[in-house]
């Protein structure tokens, strides 16, 4: 906004008549100049730039090609199936609808966890030492494989305290594995994304704003809730985006905290709640299990659901795309 | 010291001649500041501003009622000294300008009349500011703060509507939060105090930041006089504006005078003569000079003043 205004007074350069503006050169044109050891790196950066937009494309491709060889729409509201080839084995509907509960409960638990830290460590951060501290916990979190998360979550959901939340067999001996222990743990990973994206949301509000809440007599809670987190709405949507995008992009937590049986395997009569302590698949879990070197091995069905993972993730990266584009349309000079 | 003389300008476009230019080099700069700068057109020690016979924004007379009273209030951040032992009276019925060059602790001391500064850790304060006759520092911030509203050098209008900028104000804290309908009125009449109304009223609900600069800072301005404020400080409202909302920003400080006390920080000499009562130029800190601004304009008492207003430093 300010750029607009500060060069659109500007006149534009005094160009003398009949001599035409120098045309632009390309990059090519104007490295033809330059000393051989530069050539020869801009030339390595150009190759590896385009070796890796390469093999992003062959992932995509190999996995669009495949996946639309094999995915047929019954695949999607059909159950998996106990059979002895790909024909009987069924759908992947339970894949499906496992890999959204646990997203949710994750950023159900990530999502208000994350953006009450980000406010603190960006409004608050006092005592000083306490939110840097905060600050490198949340920096381990995101860098901690998720299969050390998982073993920290089999210790934690074995215990018989929270044994309500998965499945306990009559002589008490507590199960572990079930959608609350999986997107309790799932949620760590998305937390540090939650975490950095709102809290970089609240940082680029300058802090003029800040002030002219308090200037008309403004608590700082009614800023933070009334100005600060409406304006960091897009930041807060994307780091969502982004969380469970990682989440639904798990395997190590899923296969050891969630069971992976094929179907949803409830606990008890209560509907929803008998789903969700119970144990289950997502399409992580399915594609790990079928894929040509796992248990099942049914490759078909492997790549189908694979595509329909990346299709979800593609989606999701959209998304954020959209709202990240927004954020910047509205902004103070 | 010799100056250097300037490279030869590069031209942008390839081909045009670059005539060198014959001459002595450029002329030595007046010495920046100082007891022994030339004042121009100095005649017995007075230096009468150039804009002294500017027009001045037309104004009715208004009684003048004492607001805020200043008394030997010092502001340091950490160890440095920003406001040295300033005291200032601060009317309703006047526009109270203060000017001086950047730094010079303008702004410090206009953050400090609603306690502003306590935002910044290291800010210290001695003296006393007195509302109606109270030690501000004895008021509740947050209450202080509806009293005395400010506007900053930045439009900024909260990422949301027209209607709910001005709102955001009315609704108390704690309470519950009134209906629309119930606000319309108030949003409206603030509106219409900043002169805003007209411009907006067919879509309250448009984004307010996509209103233009001098629409969003007359926004800024409603949303200040919406909490039905005693004082409304000014922080430079005007300098990230074109001259045409600056002068609908100025006329309108002009009217607003007669129902709350308006002090108004500025870099603009030209500005302060139009729009100002009162004056008060500070430097390094220090108050320099109080007078109404016909008077310190065209016959300033202090030297540095002088300087300042003949445009000798700045």
């Amino acid at each position: 906004m300010s750029s607009g205004v500060l060069t659109g007074s500007r006149d534009p350069l005094p160009t003398p008549a009949g001599a035409s503006p120098p045309e632009r050169r390309g990059a090519a044109d104007s490295s033809a100049s330059w000393r051989l050891t530069d050539r020869i790196g801009l030339g390595f950066a150009w190759f590896l730039g385009l070796l890796f937009c390469a093999i992003t494309l062959a992932i995509v491709a190999f996995l669009a090609v495949q996946g639309i060889r094999y995915l047929r729409p019954e695949l999607l509201w059909t159950n998996p199936q106990v059979g002895f080839n790909q024909n009987e084995t069924g759908g992947f509907l339970d894949p499906i609808i496992g890999t959204f509960l646990v997203a949710g409960i994750a950023i159900g638990i990530a999502g208000p966890v994350g953006v009450g830290v980000a406010v603190w460590l960006s409004e608050y951060g006092r005592p000083t030492a306490l939110a840097r501290v905060v600050e490198s916990t949340v920096e381990m979190l995101a860098g901690a494989p998720s299969v050390v998360l998982a073993l920290f979550g089999i210790l934690l959901f074995d215990s018989k305290v929270l044994g309500f939340l998965s499945e306990t067999t009559s002589d008490g001996v507590v199960f572990g594995k079930s959608f609350f222990a999986a997107g309790a743990m799932l949620s760590l990973v998305a937390l540090p994304l939650v975490v950095s994206t709102v809290r970089e949301g609240l940082q680029a509000i300058p802090n003029h704003v800040r002030e002219a809440s308090y200037a008309v007599g403004k608590s700082k809670t009614a800023t933070i809730r009334r100005v600060l987190l409406p304006a960091a709405r897009p930041s807060v949507i994307t780091g969502h985006m982004l969380g469970i995008g990682h989440v639904i992009g798990d395997t190590a937590i899923i296969v050891l905290l969630l069971g992976d049986t094929q179907t949803l395997q409830g606990v008890g009569n209560v509907p929803l709640w008998g789903i969700l302590r119970g144990t289950g698949s997502t399409l992580t879990s399915y594609v790990f299990d079928n894929a040509p070197t796992g248990d099942l091995n049914q490759p078909n069905k492997a790549y189908a659901a694979a595509f329909v993972l990346l299709v979800i993730i593609l989606i999701l990266n959209v998304l954020v795309d959209v709202f990240g584009r927004r954020s910047r349309e509205l902004r103070w000079s | 010291m010799e100056l250097r003389k300037p490279p030869p300008v590069r031209r942008l476009t390839p081909g045009a001649k670059v005539t060198p230019q014959p001459g002595p080099a450029a002329p030595q700069a007046p010495p920046a500041f100082g007891p022994h700068a030339p004042a121009n057109g100095a005649v017995n020690g007075h230096a009468p501003a150039s804009f002294v016979t500017a027009r001045r924004t037309q104004r009715p007379p208004v009684p003048t009622v004492d607001r805020m009273q200043v008394e030997e209030l010092s502001i340091a951040y950490g160890s440095k000294l920003a406001v040295k032992s300033v005291s200032l009276p601060i009317r309703q019925g006047e526009v109270l300008a203060l000017i001086g060059p950047s730094g010079c602790g303008k702004t410090t001391l206009l953050r400090s009349l609603n306690r502003l500064t306590e935002l910044t850790k290291t800010a210290s304060l001695t003296g006393r500011i007195t509302l109606d006759g109270l030690d501000i520092s004895t008021l509740e911030p947050t209450a202080l703060r509806r009293r005395v509203t400010m506007v900053f050098q930045q439009p900024n209008p909260f990422p949301m509507s027209v209607f709910d900028n001005i709102a955001y104000v009315l609704r108390e804290q704690a309470k519950r939060r009134p209906r629309r309908a119930a606000l319309r009125s108030s949003v409206e009449d603030a509106l219409a105090r900043a002169g805003l109304l007209d411009e907006v009223a067919d879509n309250l609900d448009h984004p307010a930041l996509r209103l233009s600069g001098g629409q969003q800072q007359r926004l800024c301005i409603a949303r200040a006089l919406a909490a039905q404020p005693e004082v409304l400080l000014l922080d430079e409202p005007c300098s990230a504006l074109d001259p045409q909302s600056t002068k609908v920003i100025e006329d309108l400080v002009v009217k607003l005078r007669e129902e709350v006390a308006v002090v108004i920080v500025t870099h603009n000499l030209q500005q302060a003569h139009r729009i100002a009562d009162h004056v008060a130029f500070m430097y390094l800190g220090e108050l320099v000079e109080y007078a109404s601004a016909g008077a310190l304009f065209a016959t300033p008492r202090e030297q540095r003043t002088k300087d300042y207003v003949s445009g000798a430093f700045g």
